[in-house]
């Protein structure tokens, strides 16, 4: 339950800290969507939604710039995903996501909720207390496209690697000749420059931070199966990218490093008095800040190409020759915002595993006498 | 919704640091290792090569300057003897001119003293036939006397003309 609880507050911070007014204005909102959501689900109803709902542009985005049980594929197709929970008194359930129908149906006592999966009781109620017991390990969109993607990576790079131990101190080809650039980059460009002679021991979490980072960046940006997830724009990714950097700085960190975060040296004790405490804070402010850059990067990226796809539909609810209209701007735009995705993929991959390479040059610097 | 944006999901976060990992490892001993490996291998021979063929160039530059060295060392000892060889018949020359104009010398001395020697047999031997024809003339002229003083005078003259003929 700790982590559950960290996890919570987590989320709490960002709250207050960047969204607190926008989560006043929606608070309400989504309140009433999960209140009715459970109506739907206590009436017991499989029936679907009413065909004449209104065109709702912030459901299609959040929809599509979070997590899913299934992957929708075209129209009312759908992929199925299996759900798994570690419900800490029924044990391990496992079962298709397709029982619960887009969440219009119950399935052994959990419903899905705004894409969450919630207990329920035998009335079809919301069960808070049974809820709390599970611990949702579904694969989920998300998590399929995790896995095709570091499937990718593998098939990638072991391929590549058996070219080098194959045409050893040969000019390089194919796949090989393509990433090869990328990789010396990623070596003498992030790692060299910001490590130093002690870059050879982080390179395999460099390299493989980088390039999972940038294929995800670009299958986010292929709007159909299997790209179209925004796994980088997801914060549960871009968490544990940042603890692992965290953890390796941490882990990594010399003597040298830790004292200049716990007393700064040539520093006046008064000073330390508030120098320390931010020096601290600063330790942990850094991974949090590569998760939040690349969350958000990612996900406005997501938000901004998708409002001008939405534009359409609006206007065309209205009237259908405005949204033809509106549909050459907001391709146009669109093409435009996607030719900037593609080069935002590459930076922020760029931008995530160089500060990472600068947080850990830092930690295992030598002290230099000047 | 916004709220569930930032809230991390514990699935999520479960397979992501799961399979992150793994394949984090599977790669970094299948793919970055050789990967690295190979890349500086190839760094380290293409670097030899270079080193190698700048060597190389070096080694023909040496060798070049060496042969000029050589070369010029060599002409300057060509010079040398020649000019050792013009000195030594300039020498020769002079000495075997010295050694002519001395052999001249001496032999024109020999010449003279010769001379000298053969002048003073000469006059020696002029002077002795002078004192016999002297007492010839007298002898002859104390035997002539006795006739009369136009005879003796042309026995004198007779005489005389024979011994100028003599003498010549």
């Amino acid at each position: 339950m700790s982590v559950k609880a960290l996890l919570r507050l987590t989320s709490l911070m960002f709250g207050s800290l960047f969204m607190g007014p926008l989560m006043a204005q929606h608070e309400g909102h989504d309140h009433a969507q999960a209140t009715h959501a459970q109506a739907h689900v206590a009436s017991g109803t499989a029936g679907h939604a009413p065909a004449a709902e209104k065109f709702n542009a912030g459901k299609l985005i959040m929809d599509h710039i979070g997590d899913e049980h299934g992957w929708h594929l075209w129209g009312h197709t759908s992929l199925p995903l299996p759900v798994i929970l570690y419900d800490t008194q029924r044990g391990l359930q496992v079962f298709s996501s397709a029982r619960f129908d887009h969440g219009h149906a119950t399935h052994g006592g959990y419903a899905l909720v705004d894409h969450k999966v919630v207990a329920v009781d035998a009335h079809g109620q919301l069960d808070e207390a049974a809820t709390k017991r599970i611990w949702d390990i579904s694969i989920t969109k998300n998590v399929l496209s995790l896995f095709i993607s570091l499937a990718i990576i593998l098939l990638v790079f072991i391929s590549v690697a058996r070219a080098y131990s194959r045409r050893v101190g040969q000019a390089p080809t194919g796949l090989q000749n393509l990433v090869e650039p990328i990789i010396l980059f990623v070596r003498d460009d992030v790692a060299k420059s910001a490590i130093g002679h002690k870059y050879e021991k982080y390179m395999p979490y460099l390299l493989t931070a980088f390039f999972f980072i940038f294929l995800n960046n670009l299958m986010g940006l292929v709007p159909f199966f299997p790209g179209g997830a925004n796994l980088t724009g997801n914060i549960a990714v871009t968490l544990v990218l940042a603890l692992i950097t965290f953890v390796i700085v941490t882990v990594n960190g010399n003597k040298h490093y830790w004292g200049h975060i716990l007393a700064m040296p040539g520093v006046p004790a008064w000073v330390l008095a508030i120098l320390t405490p931010v020096e601290v804070l600063g330790m942990f402010l850094k991974p949090f800040v590569l998760m939040i850059r690349l969350f958000a990067n990612i996900t406005a990226g997501h938000i901004i190409a998708l409002s001008f796809f939405s534009l359409i539909f609006v206007f065309g609810e209205t009237n259908a020759g405005a949204g033809y209209g509106v549909s050459i701007m907001s391709l146009a735009f669109t093409v435009f915002m996607t030719m900037l995705e593609l080069l935002v993929a590459f930076i922020q991959a760029y931008v995530f595993t160089f500060l990472s390479a600068m947080y850990i040059g830092a930690a295992v610097e030598e002290p230099q006498h000047h | 919704m916004l709220l569930s944006l930032v809230e991390p999901s514990f699935g999520l976060i479960f397979w992501m640091t799961l399979s992150f990992l793994a394949v984090l490892f599977i790669l970094a001993k299948f793919a970055w290792k050789p990967i690295l490996n190979g890349l500086k291998e190839r760094e380290a021979s293409i670097a030899d090569a270079l080193n190698e063929a700048r060597k190389a160039r070096e080694e023909i530059a040496a060798m070049n300057a060496r042969n000029e060295d050589l070369e010029r060392a060599a002409r300057e000892e060509r010079e040398l003897l020649l000019k050792e060889a013009r000195d030594i018949r300039d020498r020769e020359i002079a000495g075997a001119k010295e050694k002519a104009k001395a052999e001249a010398e001496a032999m024109l001395e020999r010449a003279r003293a010769e001379i000298r020697n053969e002048k003073s047999a000469a006059v020696a031997d002029i002077k002795m036939l002078v004192g016999e024809l002297s007492v010839e003339i007298a002898e002859k002229l104390l035997r002539e006397k006795l006739t009369d003083d136009a005879t003796q005078r042309a026995l004198v003259d007779r005489m005389l003309k024979e011994a100028e003929a003599r003498l010549s």
